[in-house]
């Protein structure tokens, strides 16, 4: 935590005043007064649909607020494009980066800013200029390498090079540190850091409360639709700010008693699985998870996690190796993931958007997605509306889904009520075999508690739950026994106590694993999968 | 975050906007060939509503488009763009024949046109099966091989009636005319209760035939769990996977699905005007059905809406050029090229314009009481 910088003389960077936004009958921010100080970082935190993104995106010019003044630099403005905030200033890092990803470094920091219309003299000038700005942030990186060649650490370096090349004195990042480990957070905040000295401005958006503790000087919590509190960060806890955000005290910690494991109700055997271009996704992979206990497999996003969890569920095929249910192996050449479900596998996808949900749909429709089929949903061919539409009224009680209206587009939903949903239907079809991924990914705190809640009772129930999570302290707060995956295989078993920081040696494939040793390069530049073709395992928009 | 516009405004004021645009670009071309777009737009809508015989025709050149609407609805519920209505309506042309064709002569028509629906409608579906299992099996791309069935169906279809349907002694590439059975019948009656007089009309039982096809297209999509299975798939194909869903399965039969009710479109030029199989059956209704289904969002009520629309602008515009001999057939072509440009291809023009008013109205329009919902 770095000391306050800027004198109080000096005009604030930004300086917004009276700002309301409202999106048909939801008001998104409700006047609110921000300033933000020169040369700081300064956080803000909420819950998803506290208005955080709404309030950057007025910022940043993609909104326009219905009252309020926005000042930057002491000087009153009206941004009513992105290229209007640029022109201010003002960059923004997205939260899915927005790179080509068979272009170059240097041709993407070019991206809109060629200079001409022939590109010749533009490239040296912009090779000369990133070379001066890489030098002064400490920002290194080749500026020939090929975005698809980089893993994500480096793809986020990019975006903030991109900004700064377009001449951002202000810089927003939105939710930065999802996709990276937690070393490559640490270089990532220390860039931050070096940016402040240089005087820039950094305005961090993010859920995680760690991150807010490590890097800012001030804070401000959102809170439906209005700032409740800023305040420096030296003077404040991780409590006292999770209890702002959701206006009551949490429990950050999941209380659970000791686990009694029953016997073995999900048995995976020398697994392996290649993707769509033959290239192995998940090596070898042996587990067991009885009933009555939470495994949790840590690992950064893109090491195998999904591959393995998706052809568990019978949505990917694997090529060698086998999985027994209850005892009785798998056939996935017939079994597909509806019969799967019959036989008590339930599946909690990572990607609610993608795979968990058809947004478009109606929440009631959602609520019988992959049971539509049940008998209990109609007769013969035809569905009865009474019925579903009854059902998703009683999930919605049970899971307190908010705003309860099974008639409401699932696209309207927040992201925590929308994970709600996709927990009821899995759920409460009281399977034998939970498959839980990314349980609480942008998911606000309030609703992490009850979800994380939930997880613990069904685990209870006498459930087997086999669990996935890029959030470490998910990981270790919920899982039983915690196996660390790195490059499809899986590197190492600890117990619930193993510490943070030992896991995310194992998760960056640079600590003792079990059976081997690496040697340990600086940890800033091991961009998490030193070796084995990173450009296949980090591309963060990847789909199966 | 997503716009909310009232239903009304979503389906009726938008296309209504849309649609007076396009009107008035086409009053610009009526305006550039010295004529009088007012009277054009007269005569247009009086040769199209003004008399029971204008009636009666837009009405039957709706039933085809109601039938394609449908048939390209249905595929774009299940994420495919069906360009081939035109190949499966005319290949159900030919089970609609081979039915009348077999049957006429013995029985009565209301036992013809149940064999003539199954025969139309699985010719149809069998000629949307071909692409429907290529794209599913072999990832042929559907908007490819439905465009290259059109081609082969109209050379199939044009061999089969040159070298093996056409009757002894006849010039023209057609079959012979049906017997009785293979008529279906005229809706004169019925609409002459209405004061309407319709005849020399082809208007026939097939318009009620579209009508039920719309209201079990509204059920199978809807109300069915394969309905379920189309709409998921047509969403998200990644969550139809992830729910057990079959992809091909789902889209074969969606595309058989389409190109059946593109083949019942026949019963109506077939059996129901000509009672006999020409070649120019379909006369760009499989087209016209893209634009219909675009215009009715997909839905069986906005297909008839838009069908009548699309009915009206061929029976009036072929009144508009009879009238107006300045105004060419290929004049009227452009002004449906402009309906379909504004109200398909433009729907969303006035989009942004149309939210931002009716947001500001509701802003001043919300309620002290109300603003605690967030």
């Amino acid at each position: 935590m770095a000391d306050t910088a800027a004198k109080p003389s000096a005009p604030p960077a930004i300086r917004l005043s009276g700002i309301s936004k409202s999106f048909g009958s939801v008001r998104a921010n409700r006047d609110i007064d921000l300033t933000v100080r020169k040369a700081s970082i300064h956080g803000i935190v909420g819950e998803n649909g506290a208005g955080k993104s709404t309030l950057m995106s007025i910022l940043y010019g993609f909104y326009q607020a219905d009252s309020g003044t926005i000042e930057v630099g002491g000087d009153k403005v009206s941004i009513p494009h992105s290229q209007a905030a640029i022109d201010l200033g003002i960059g923004m890092v997205h939260q899915h980066f927005m790179l080509v990803h068979n272009f170059t470094v240097l041709e993407n920091i070019m991206l809109g800013a060629e200079g001409a219309a022939l590109l010749s003299g533009g490239i040296a000038r912009a090779r000369a200029e990133l070379k001066q700005i890489e030098k002064d942030y400490q920002l290194e990186v080749d500026p020939d390498a090929l975005i698809e060649d980089l893993p994500v650490g480096l793809q986020q370096r990019v975006e903030i090079l991109k900004a700064l090349y377009r001449g951002a004195d202000i810089l927003i990042l939105d939710e930065p540190t999802g996709v990276l480990t937690p070393a490559e957070a640490d270089h990532l905040f220390r860039i931050l850091q070096r940016l402040r000295e240089e005087g820039k401005t950094v305005i961090l958006i993010t859920h995680k409360l760690r991150e807010i503790m490590a890097v800012t000087d001030m804070v401000s919590v959102m809170r439906q639709g209005q700032i409740v509190d800023t305040v420096p960060t030296a003077q404040t806890s991780v409590e006292a700010i999770a209890e702002k955000m959701v206006g009551r005290r949490v429990l950050l910690r999941v209380d659970k008693k000791p686990s009694k494991p029953g016997p073995v109700k999900l048995s995976v055997r020398d697994l392996t699985v290649v993707d769509s271009r033959n290239v192995p996704m998940v090596k070898n992979v042996g587990l067991d998870i009885r009933a009555g206990e939470i495994v949790g497999i840590a690992g950064v996003a893109g090491n195998g996690q999904s591959h393995l969890i998706e052809t568990i569920a019978g949505i990917r095929q694997p090529t060698l190796g086998s999985v027994e249910l209850n005892g009785e192996k798998l056939d996935y050449k017939t079994l597909d993931p509806a019969s799967l479900r019959d036989e008590g596998l339930a599946h909690v996808p990572e990607d609610r958007h993608h795979m968990g949900l058809v947004l478009p749909f109606e929440e009631n429709e959602n609520a019988i997605l992959g049971y539509h089929n049940n008998p209990a949903f109609g007769n013969g061919p035809f569905l009865s509306i009474s019925a579903i539409r009854d059902h998703a009224r009683e999930r919605i009680e049970q899971y307190d889904i908010r705003p309860p209206d099974c008639r409401l587009k699932t696209a309207n939903f927040s992201g925590g009520n929308q994970q709600k949903i996709v927990l009821a239907r899995e759920m409460e079809r009281d399977p034998d075999v939970l498959l839980i991924g990314q349980p609480t990914r942008g998911v606000d705190v309030g609703a992490i508690e009850f979800i994380h809640r939930r997880i613990v009772e069904m685990r209870d129930a006498g459930k087997a739950i086999l669990l996935v999570s890029v959030e470490l302290d998910e990981i270790r707060a919920l899982s039983d026994r915690i196996l660390v995956m790195f490059d499809g295989k899986i590197v190492g078993e600890r117990g619930a106590e193993a510490t943070e920081g030992e896991l995310g040696l194992l998760m960056a494939g640079i600590a003792q694993s079990d059976s081997e040793v690496h040697a340990v390069p600086d940890p800033a530049m091991v961009d998490i999968a030193p070796g084995q073709a990173p450009a296949e395992t980090q591309i963060p928009g990847e789909r199966p | 975050m997503t716009n909310t516009l009232p239903p009304w405004v979503n389906y009726v004021l938008l296309p209504a906007i849309n649609l007076l645009v396009a009107f008035i670009v086409s009053g610009l071309v009526v305006v550039a060939v010295g004529e009088n777009p007012f009277k054009a737009a007269w005569l247009m809508i009086d040769g199209a509503f003004g008399s029971g015989r204008g009636i009666g025709f837009t009405l039957f050149y709706a039933t085809n488009f109601i039938f394609t609407g449908l048939s390209v609805a249905v595929a774009i519920h299940c994420g495919l763009f069906n360009i081939g209505s035109e190949g499966q309506a005319l290949i159900g042309g030919l089970g609609v024949a081979l039915a009348c064709l077999w049957l006429g002569a013995y029985v009565p028509w209301w036992l013809v046109l149940p064999v003539a629906i199954v025969m139309g409608a699985g010719f149809g579906a069998a000629w949307g099966f071909l692409p429907g299992y290529l794209q599913a099996v072999r990832g042929s791309h559907v908007v490819i091989t439905t465009i290259m069935f059109n081609f082969i169906a109209a050379s199939l279809m044009n061999w089969l009636l040159v070298d093996w349907l056409r009757p002894a002694g006849q010039m023209g590439p057609e079959t012979a005319v049906f017997a009785d059975g293979g008529w279906l019948p005229k809706l004169t009656g019925l609409l002459n209760l209405f004061g309407a007089d319709i005849r020399n009309t082809p208007l026939n039982l097939s318009f009620f035939v579209a009508l039920i096809c719309c209201l079990l297209v509204w059920v199978l999509i809807w109300r069915t769990r394969f309905g379920y299975s189309i709409r998921t798939m047509g969403l998200s194909p990644s969550a139809a996977k992830y729910a057990g869903i079959r992809p091909a399965r789902t889209v074969i039969i969606a595309m058989m699905i389409s190109g059946g009710l593109a083949g019942l479109m026949s019963l109506n030029p077939v059996m129901g005007d000509l009672h006999r199989l020409t070649l120019d059956i379909v006369q760009g209704a499989g087209f016209v059905g893209i634009a219909v289904a675009l215009m009715g969002r997909n839905h069986p009520v906005g297909i008839v809406l838009a069908a009548i629309l699309f009915g009206m602008l061929y029976q009036g515009g072929a009144e508009l050029a009879f009238d107006m001999p300045t105004i060419t057939r290929d004049m009227i072509v452009v002004i449906q090229g402009l309906v379909i440009l504004f109200a398909g291809a433009l729907e969303h023009m006035f989009r942004p314009q149309l939210t931002r008013f009716f947001l500001a109205m509701h802003r001043r329009g919300v309620s002290p009481e109300a603003e605690g919902a967030a």
